[in-house]
């Protein structure tokens, strides 16, 4: 035991010794929730527009003036010919512009024909489908309303209202979607990255062969440097909750046991693969590009955390369904954003400790006790 | 590999091997390897780099296993029995092995610990060569000098007073002082009962040494004392020195009655037959003679007694 504890507080010291070490598992985390909290954002607000209008009546005002109440647009300008809305683009001014057909009420009342386009910059799909989707959504609900004002001077009621509700995150914030996948990173980051770097090191350097020439238990060795990232995983769990909490304004919904169990199988499972990793490579930046690789650019890209995965091709989703950090993620959503109890992530949960114990298996079989 | 019992070797070597052959996939490492290591003796393995050193130091340490052949060391079956092995042999690489960013007495803190005993229980053994890098023990060992880094390492494979020592290369890359208190150490370590196994490509080291063996490409050439070794070589040795040394090598070489010639630090050494009788034997006289002839100046001749470089030169050339 006495070894165990002199093994482990020597890798605190390899940890915090290094500066940049230190930096990467105390700070990125923290760095990572406020920027891609506060930073990157999906939420809409205060997008310029401008318009082009050759009817301007009262329906264009109207829809016009819709879209400037809300929140999430400001008008810009009024254009006094199409060939403007090119200039307009290219200058980065505007996130849309509203084009109306001609006599615009006119049609509307009459022939139902009544035309207007939106024209959104598509080299960011993403910004400008959310755009589009408000403003559709802004002009739709002016439609509705005068269609009531009609309906009831006319007395006649017609015509089916879809009303749109967004559960569990009614304002769009981007920060529900993004708490539950900077987890999964970080905790991959810290218990898969660092610990195959770390034991990739020993072999690097050749500190391994002269550990293996001594009576302690090469798992020992290796037991003894999860310990502090293991640690380290905790740490970084609780800011991270703390963060989201406080600073992001995302509420814990489901249960903080549940939760802190999930995270705890999860680290379990990275800590695992950071086992694996470093059991097949000998040099460090082997470890740290497999683990870059084939773990963290996975994770960003297939576990849903930027795009939703039902939209990639086939192979892809298939690909990201043996990425334990998706499965995490969506559990956590479940229980963090959503509420549920453990009945809803059963199937994750049992998909996360099938893995983990796979690659541990895995990986004590693969142990090499000699050099090679 | 046949698993060989431990009543095959006998008990009173500290160490034996029996036709150690390793491959590195087609690249032959080692060939056929057989020796004996008696208890408390200085074996040294002495060869150039890329003899195959450290991959024989490595069978004998349990981290790497032969292709065929068989080893024991304190009678325990380097392959079956690598557990016990680890027990009880210390074992310093070629390569400086240890924790860079942690500080000297934490190293050393660590292997102590790391074999169950402590410091203070075997400072003992350590204490001649510890004491003079003690000053620095708060230094982290990266900043360390060869020559302390040196020390150090021998001090961690010592720290729990294994039975026997393997010391791949100690003495390469280190300022003559250091290596000539190295040295001293390991006679006081002999002294104990330690049994030691040294590699180095010095072969000025070669005396130093209870029993040598001279490895090349894999393969043992000979072993036996430093001593009977050099009383081996059978044949006559002149020194010769001279202007323009790089013509005087070749024209050496083309002499008749030239066995050998090899550029020896500022001289060139010359084998010839010993035994004068022959026609075109060569004395230090005929050879001046014959040097003069050609027209070389300053020609210094002296016949010298054979050295450990020497019979290696002879023994490859073979």
């Amino acid at each position: 035991m006495r070894e165990f504890r002199i093994f482990v507080q020597k890798e605190f010291f390899h940890i915090f010794r290094d500066r940049w070490t230190t930096l990467i598992l105390l700070v990125l985390p923290v760095l990572m929730i406020i920027l891609f909290g506060f930073g990157i954002t999906t939420e809409i607000r205060n997008t310029k527009f401008a318009v082009y209008d050759p009817s301007r009546d009262d329906a264009t005002r109207g829809i016009v003036n819709k879209l400037e109440t809300s929140d999430y647009f400001t008008l810009d300008s009024y254009l006094s010919s199409p060939s403007q809305i090119e200039q307009l683009f290219k200058e980065g001014r505007v996130g849309f512009v509203v084009v109306f057909g001609e006599k615009f009420y006119h049609s509307l009342l009459h022939t139902g024909d009544a035309k207007i386009q939106l024209i959104a910059d598509g080299t960011d799909p993403n910004t400008a489908s959310v755009l589009t989707n408000y403003a559709t959504a802004l002009i739709n609900t002016y439609q509705q309303e005068l269609l009531a004002r009609q309906q009831i001077a006319s007395g006649i009621q017609r015509g089916i209202t879809a009303e749109t509700r967004l559960l569990y995150n009614p304002t769009l914030k981007s920060a529900y979607n993004i708490v539950p996948g900077i987890m999964g990173m970080i905790l991959m980051l810290i218990c898969a990255l660092m610990t195959s770097v770390s034991i990739a090191r020993e072999k690097e350097l050749g500190t391994m062969e002269v550990l293996l020439v001594s009576p302690m238990k090469p798992f020992l060795i290796i037991l003894s440097k999860l310990v502090p990232y293991f640690t380290i995983s905790i740490v970084n769990y609780i800011t991270i909750l703390l963060l989201s909490v406080y600073i992001l304004k995302v509420p814990i919904a489901g249960s903080l046991v549940l939760l802190t169990a999930l995270s705890l199988l999860f680290i379990f499972v990275s800590l695992s693969l950071g086992i694996l990793i470093s059991s097949l490579v000998e040099k460090q930046i082997v470890a740290l590009l497999i683990s870059g690789m084939l773990l963290l650019m996975p994770a960003v890209f297939l576990s849903g955390l930027m795009f939703p995965v039902e939209t990639m091709p086939d192979v892809l989703q298939w690909f990201s369904h043996i990425l334990p950090v998706k499965w995490f993620i969506i559990a956590v959503r479940n229980v963090m954003i959503k509420g549920l109890g453990i009945t809803s992530i059963l199937k994750e949960v049992a998909l996360l400790a099938g893995m983990g114990v796979i690659i541990l298996v895995v990986s004590i079989k693969k142990f090499k006790y000699r050099l090679e | 590999m046949n698993p060989v019992s431990k009543d095959n070797f006998t008990v009173t070597h500290a160490l034996s091997c029996k036709n150690i052959s390793r491959s590195y996939g087609k690249v032959k490492a080692l060939g056929n390897i057989s020796f004996d290591v008696e208890p408390g003796e200085i074996f040294g393995v002495i060869g150039p780099d890329g003899a195959g050193k450290s991959t024989l130091f490595r069978i004998l340490t349990t981290l790497l296993l032969p292709d065929s052949g068989s080893a024991s060391v304190e009678g325990f079956d380097v392959v079956s029995d690598y557990k016990k092995i680890r027990k009880i042999v210390g074992y310093m690489p070629g390569r400086f092995s240890l924790y860079q960013d942690l500080t000297v007495e934490e190293n050393l803190r660590i292997f102590a610990t790391l074999f169950n005993t402590t410091i203070e229980e075997n400072y003992y053994l350590i204490k001649d060569i510890y004491s003079q890098i003690e000053p620095f023990k708060k230094r982290m060992a990266g900043a360390l000098s060869g020559g302390m880094k040196q020390k150090l390492a021998l001090s961690c494979a010592l720290i729990h007073k294994p039975s026997i020592l393997f010391l791949d290369e100690p003495t390469t890359g280190i300022d003559p002082v250091s290596r000539k208190e190295l040295w001293e150490m390991l006679r006081k370590l002999k002294s104990q009962g330690i049994t030691i196994i040294v590699s180095t490509p010095y072969m000025d080291e070669a005396s130093l040494c209870d029993r040598i063996a001279l490895i090349q490409n894999g393969e043992f050439l000979k072993i036996d004392t430093p001593k009977a070794i050099v009383e081996s070589f059978g044949r006559r040795l002149i020194s010769v020195k001279g202007d323009n040394m790089g013509l005087l090598l070749k024209r050496l070489r083309e002499i008749p009655g030239v066995i050998s010639c090899f550029a020896f630090g500022d001289s060139h050494h010359v084998t010839t037959e010993r035994d004068g009788n022959s026609a075109d034997s060569l004395t230090a006289d005929s050879l001046r003679f014959a040097l003069e002839k050609q027209g070389h100046t300053n020609i210094e001749i002296t016949p010298v007694e054979a050295n450990i470089e020497d019979c290696f030169m002879e023994l490859i050339a073979r």
